[in-house]
């Protein structure tokens, strides 16, 4: 469905992406892993069209999609939940969602779709009236997931869904993300919890400095992950 | 001392006050932009109910929202001819691009017109009175109060009830992220700029209507009192905006009615006084912004 090839991303005069190449098929759940920095955030800002690479080529469905614009991606069938989850603090969760179904001509549909994400996030459903800056951490996570899903994107990439969230809620994350996987829905993950993430995906990708140093089967990129160095801190578990 | 004229009066200041606050928080609330060039709207309303005076056959309405159309045309223009190109690149290329225009516009003025002041018509009723009880109110002032509230009634709907509105006030928290749900870059800043010539247009009626003649510099005055109410009131928002425009003109009104007559003179440092002290308590405005921290956790 997805595949990034090559690619050459540059921050002015800074290389941050060097050659990344990365395919996603229909119906995968993906993973991209790496330290801080590595390119990860990158790599999604520029499919989702906020960067444009100096080279390469990405296609989705057959289609060059590089160098569009955000406002095109979107409506090709690419929804992100972006890093910080990016909610508009001060419009309610309704309108939030509301902006999220944006690019659907048919706002008819809206309301039924408001009916499923109440379905699947009964805490959205409670808050539907409040303003989204109220919102506790793991609620503006659910709300970036469901504003995400109600373009009813044919591809999700989720940046750090679970960052800055406690232990509980990134086990509700995780079970979100499997979830949604299980339903249908083709996925582009990036996580900094590689444990986590390689328990729940089949596939995923390495980046180090720009560049794809593994991919694979997740005891591949177990062997080549070394937390301690990586992460600096303690093994997550 | 605060009789019924003396009330509907302030509130006929502070109610052009917000709409001028208003016209330039549109924008900057979005683009993170202070258009300088702000102030010639309101310039560019008053030149073009001059020139349509010569056109006697048309009633004064029909020429008032000719003029307002035309400063909306105006702001519209200079956001796709000046600003459009430079917004990708940087927004100190924005800010010296609006000084461009401003200047552009204050010499266009000069030299299609005069550099001397040029009288404007207004239709009796702007000079009238209505009498209530045993006082006389000036029509101006009930027109624009009138004016105002529809103005500020119809903008809440449209921001709260459309999603077109809501994508404004969207894009004024976060901008990108708006782009990646779909909403088109270009039509939310054009829209801000409508809207922003829309209510300089208003304001140019009651403003040339209480001055009584247009000159090229006359956009530099309300800028100004752009620029105090909105930083009083709170840069972040549009209700700060409001808040600040109102309270700038009822203070205003409220120094002016107070000092003695030796001292009229300098209301406008009494008045800045006061701004400089609402400042140093706080300077981030009266109003606290589109909700500027997120819960973390």
């Amino acid at each position: 469905m997805l595949a990034i090839e090559n690619i050459l991303v540059r921050y002015g005069s800074i290389t941050a992406l060097h050659d990344i190449s990365i395919k996603v098929q229909t119906g995968e759940l993906v993973a991209l892993i790496g330290a801080n920095g590595a390119g990860k955030t990158t790599t999604l800002m520029t499919v989702a069209g906020n960067l444009k690479p100096v080279t390469g080529a990405i296609q989705f469905e057959n289609t060059s999609i590089a160098g569009l614009s955000p406002e095109q991606i979107i409506r090709k069938g690419i929804a992100i939940v972006p890093e910080g989850r990016e909610i508009f603090a001060s419009l309610t969760v309704e309108e939030n969602l509301k902006l999220g179904a944006y690019i659907r001509r048919d706002r008819s549909e809206f309301k039924r779709d408001l009916d499923e994400t109440v379905t699947m996030f009964p805490i959205l459903g409670e808050r539907i009236h409040q303003q989204g800056g109220t919102l506790s951490g793991g609620e503006q996570q659910q709300l970036a997931v469901a504003r995400a899903l109600m373009s009813h994107p044919k591809l999700l990439m989720m940046d750090e869904p679970s960052l800055g969230l406690a232990p509980a809620l990134v086990d509700q994350i995780f079970e979100l993300i499997v979830k949604l996987h299980d339903s249908g829905m083709t996925i582009l993950l990036v996580e900094q919890n590689v444990e986590r993430t390689l328990n729940i995906v089949k596939r995923a990708y390495l980046l180090k400095n720009g560049r794809v140093e593994a991919e694979g089967a997740p005891e591949v990129i177990r062997k080549h992950v070394d937390i301690e160095s990586v992460y600096l801190g303690s093994k997550v578990n | 001392m605060f009789s019924i004229d003396f009330l509907i009066n302030a509130l006929s200041l502070g109610s052009l006050y917000a709409l001028i606050a208003l016209g330039l928080v549109i924008v900057y609330g979005i683009l993170k932009l202070v258009n300088f060039a702000y102030g010639e709207l309101i310039m560019v309303g008053g030149y073009a109910l001059f020139m349509l005076a010569n056109l006697p056959a048309l009633p004064w309405l029909v020429m008032a929202l000719i003029a307002v159309t035309i400063a909306m045309l105006t702001s519209y223009l200079t956001e796709r001819v000046a600003f459009r190109p430079v917004r990708e690149k940087s927004l100190t290329a924005m800010l010296i691009t609006s000084f461009a225009v401003s200047t552009l516009l204050q010499n266009a003025a000069l030299l299609i017109v005069s550099s001397r002041s040029r009288a404007v018509q207004f239709p009796a009723i702007f000079s009238g009175s209505v009498r209530l009880g045993n006082v006389d109110i000036a029509n101006r002032n009930i027109l624009v109060i009138v004016t105002s509230s529809l103005l500020l009634f119809a903008l809440t709907l449209l921001l709260k009830r459309t999603i077109l509105g809501i994508a404004l006030r969207a894009a004024a928290d976060k901008f990108q992220m708006t782009r990646m749900l779909g909403v088109p870059a270009n039509l939310i800043i054009s829209v801000a700029f409508v809207i922003s010539g829309l209510l300089a247009g208003v304001v140019s009626l009651f403003w040339i209507g209480r001055v009584g003649s247009v000159t090229p510099t006359i956009g530099l005055s309300p800028l100004l009192i752009a620029f105090v109410a909105t930083v009083i009131g709170g840069m972040n928002s549009l209700e700060g905006a409001v808040v600040g425009g109102y309270l700038y003109g009822i203070l205003f009104s409220i120094i002016s009615l107070i000092l003695p007559q030796n001292l009229l003179d300098y209301r406008e440092a009494f008045m800045f006084s006061i701004v400089i002290l609402i400042l140093l308590f706080k300077p981030e405005g009266l109003i606290r912004g589109t909700y500027s921290g997120e819960r973390v956790g």
